[in-house]
């Protein structure tokens, strides 16, 4: 028997400090709800709007695998690896924080704003050397398919990480169907509508809403409207 | 003594990010925290002062953890010893009040 979970975009914990406007999907910063701590491995989904020039200054990170998902603009990534990038929409960036890197995050454009989901992950390996990762997807791959963006093998499509998670997303016309496998044995599956709306074994999903589902092997993933977007996070689940 | 106040130690090997874990842990009102990066440092701490939270950062290994864990809780029965993830931002404060909930 399948174990669901549902979280609404309007229950997710929020904070605007101006700058950056954020939704917390799980427990984060000062969004504190103990129901709300992780699905399994992933811990922290964030949905977050950068204003023009400006962004995270340089902080410290360790043993998290952290996946930024530009959805609009651009970010500019600078880390003490020696790594000075920008990533944009179409792109995604890894970062594997292990014994501890210290990075900034900065809109790259001043006139119009960056947003992007923030995913942090538990690792299923403590301390290992920090490295920075980054892909360039071909949007167009997506159309009424899940495309792939992450998963555990190095030589996989998209990019990888010290976790047993695969990340897909995919883009559909409104009554496209596609059916989803749990990529391993145990894992439990998230699903994070971006745009429109969908009908996931029959759960009504909204943008921006999230939905977890736990010891269930197939499932079916219906879009309600054109140009639906939704992200799948297939992740090992423990408490 | 008593200050009412919740006092945190932290021991990782990253020392830049353990100095700003010892400025992250002294910010709060009703927190007061030290974070060293030897496990020696840790124990010596730890005969001098009663700390209520023990957090295990990067680079410490689970042999050492386990170590470690065992000691703090023979020490001062009834101490929590969390492994920490993040580096300090963003889940910090979550996993205090979490492990402070669950104890």
């Amino acid at each position: 028997m399948a174990k669901t979970i549902l979280h609404k975009a309007a229950t997710r914990g929020h904070a605007n400090h101006g700058w950056l406007d954020s939704h917390h999907t799980f427990s984060f910063a000062n969004y504190y709800n103990p129901e709300r701590m992780q699905f399994g491995a992933l811990r922290v989904l964030n949905d977050d709007i950068v204003a023009g020039s400006r962004g995270f200054d340089s902080h410290p990170h360790d043993n998290m695998e952290i996946i930024s998902i530009p959805l609009e603009g651009a970010l500019e990534h600078k880390d003490n690896l020696g790594n000075t990038v920008i990533t944009k929409a179409g792109e995604i960036q890894v970062m594997s924080t292990g014994t501890g890197v210290f990075h900034s995050e900065y809109n790259a454009n001043a006139d119009k704003h960056a947003s992007f989901l923030q995913i942090w992950l538990f690792p299923n390996q403590l301390n290992v050397a920090p490295r920075y990762d980054q892909a360039t997807i071909n949007i167009r791959e997506r159309k009424n398919s899940l495309q792939q963006l992450i998963s555990p093998d190095r030589n996989g499509e998209g990019t990888w990480i010290y976790q047993d998670a695969w990340f897909h997303m995919g883009r559909f016309d409104k009554n496209t169907s596609t059916e989803y496998a749990v990529r391993k044995q145990g894992n439990g599956v998230y699903l994070f509508v971006i745009s429109g709306a969908f009908s996931v074994n029959g759960q009504l999903l909204e943008s921006r809403d999230g939905y977890g589902i736990q010891d269930e092997q197939q499932f079916n993933i219906t879009a309600l409207e054109d140009n639906a977007e939704i992200l799948v996070i297939d992740i090992p689940m423990f408490s | 003594m008593d200050t009412g106040k919740l006092h945190i130690l932290a021991i990782g090997r990253n020392a830049e990010i353990m100095t700003v874990m010892q400025r992250l842990l002294n910010t709060p009102d009703n927190w007061t925290g030290l974070a060293v990066t030897t496990n020696e440092a840790a124990l010596s701490a730890f005969e001098e002062q009663q700390f209520d939270i023990v957090l295990l950062c990067a680079g410490i290994t689970p042999e050492e953890e386990a170590i470690l864990t065992a000691h703090f809780k023979q020490r001062t029965p009834g101490s929590i010893v969390k492994r920490h993830y993040g580096g300090g931002s963003g889940l910090l404060k979550n996993e205090i009040l979490y492990a402070l909930e669950n104890k």
